[in-house]
């Protein structure tokens, strides 16, 4: 689930970035810092989409807790 | 008259029960009528009549029976009984004992449906306030539905295409059938206990209301109700609204609109992403433009093109100031050497001492200064004072003038 994580925050992050840009009242250093920050997460965000496979699981009640295994039904 | 002996009441009684058993018609009947005076007693056995306009009927659904109800019979509601007549001779009664029920007119699911529908409508399970919202970039989607069959095959595909970073975990149930509605309500509480996703969708493609009966079921409503995750239910076609529908964070037509609802369109996203950039990048351009306008403004300010002649200028007005300053001082100076100048010229005019300088001198005698003849006579000592000192003179002889 890391890939959600970076994902859901980064776009979080990315959002707050444009509101404070926006809003303009950042200092000159700050809001390149902030610029730079919003590059390098839209960066990452365009590099998950484009690059992500989809990830295909079953689930088995195990006796030790849910297992998981590759789903084979995908055609 | 017979001259039998009578028969007891239990002997006759038992008759009228073989004969009753027995009979063809009576051991399988299925008779319509309005329901009245409905009881369930504490045993779990029914106990009500069945009427219309012409009689009435005792009946009885006994535990066993009742249990298996789809709907909840209540007085005034018009049904189809099915079971055989019979008699209970401890009460003199014949009574049909009903094996199965089903209300007349609308179908029996129709009813338990609007039923449990309204019972849990009632408590609250439908309730907007309990609903939550669907996290915007699940990472992974749990799928409560059957492994195989077109319903999981579309959300996969659908999934795959929109979001492909979003992961697909398969949660296999029996969607239909016996059992079917305990799988999917324990599938439920599962994957929420382990929190195996972070959206579940549970559904199944489109049947008829038998196939999709699991999911109007009570115990599949309460999985969902009380489950964390956030669900979508998805079952059958735009038209079918279930229980679960309604107790569902949300409800998607089919389940291929479910996998549109529980992830973003990669497509989509990337434009929002270019417009995130082209807004920063503005942002940024502006701000720049804007600190660099100021820093223009500033530097036509004498201060910073000119340092030198800033403080030349500030120089030559502390100047200014002090010479200001050193002139009142020096007026208010001469002012005062003016005003005692006078004063010394006073004092000196009257002085007696001055009077002396022009010539004259003062002529005293025993310490008095002598202003006529007449207070000395010849002979007298009188001392006459000069400037720089005294004459001690003797009066030889006077001469009164005037």
């Amino acid at each position: 689930m890391a890939d959600k994580f970076v994902f859901e925050k980064a776009m979080k992050r990315l959002e707050e970035i444009v509101s404070l840009l926006e809003k303009g009242d950042a200092t000159l250093e700050s809001s390149l810092m902030l610029f730079e920050e919003g590059t390098s997460l839209i960066r990452g965000c365009s590099a998950a989409l484009d690059n992500a496979q989809q990830k295909l699981k079953i689930l088995t009640v195990g006796e030790n807790g849910p297992e998981e295994s590759d789903f084979e039904g995908k055609e | 008259m017979s001259t039998q002996r009578p028969l007891t009441v239990t002997e006759i009684s038992g008759y009228i029960k073989t004969l009753l058993d027995k009979d063809e018609i009576l051991s399988q009947v299925a008779v319509a009528g309005e329901l009245s005076n409905y009881k369930i007693h504490s045993t779990g056995h029914h106990y009500f009549t069945l009427k219309d306009d012409g009689a009435v009927i005792s009946a009885v659904m006994f535990r066993a029976e009742a249990g298996r109800l789809k709907f909840r019979p209540e007085s005034g509601m018009k049904v189809i009984l099915y079971g055989r007549v019979s008699s209970f001779p401890r009460s003199g009664q014949y009574q049909i004992y009903v094996s199965h029920m089903q209300p007349d007119g609308v179908g029996a699911l129709y009813v338990a449906f609007e039923q449990l529908k309204a019972k849990l409508q009632a408590e609250g399970l439908f309730a907007k306030s309990h609903k939550k919202p669907l996290p915007p970039f699940p990472g992974r989607v749990a799928l409560v539905t059957s492994p195989t069959g077109a319903a999981v095959r579309d959300m996969i595909r659908i999934l795959g295409r929109r979001f492909p970073a979003c992961e697909v975990l398969v949660c296999p149930v029996k969607v239909q059938g016996e059992g079917a509605a305990e799988e999917i309500a324990a599938m439920i509480r599962y994957v929420d206990a382990h929190k195996l996703a972070d959206v579940i969708i549970t559904g199944r493609g489109g049947g008829s209301i038998e196939d999709l009966w699991a999911f109007n079921e009570e115990i599949v409503a309460r999985a969902i109700y009380e489950c964390e995750l956030p669900v979508i239910s998805a079952v059958g076609h735009e038209p079918d609204i279930t229980i679960s529908d309604y107790v569902a964070d949300v409800r998607a037509a089919t389940p291929s609109n479910a996998a549109e609802l529980a992830v973003y369109d990669a497509a989509e996203l990337k434009t929002r992403l270019r417009n995130a950039y082209s807004r920063i990048y503005q942002s940024e351009a502006r701000i720049i433009g804007e600190k660099g306008q100021r820093l223009a403004e500033i530097k036509r300010k004498r201060i910073l093109s000119e340092p030198e002649a800033y403080l030349t200028d500030r120089r030559m007005y502390l100047e200014l100031l002090r010479q200001k300053m050193e002139a009142a001082e020096a007026k208010r100076l001469s002012l005062l050497r003016e005003r005692f100048a006078a004063v010394a010229a006073t004092m000196d005019a009257i002085s007696p001492l001055k009077v002396i300088k022009r010539g004259y001198s003062i002529a005293e005698s025993g310490g008095r200064i002598i202003r006529s003849t007449d207070e000395v006579a010849a002979g007298d000592r009188v001392d006459v004072r000069l400037t720089d000192g005294r004459l001690l003179c003797v009066v030889e002889n006077k001469v009164k003038e005037g």
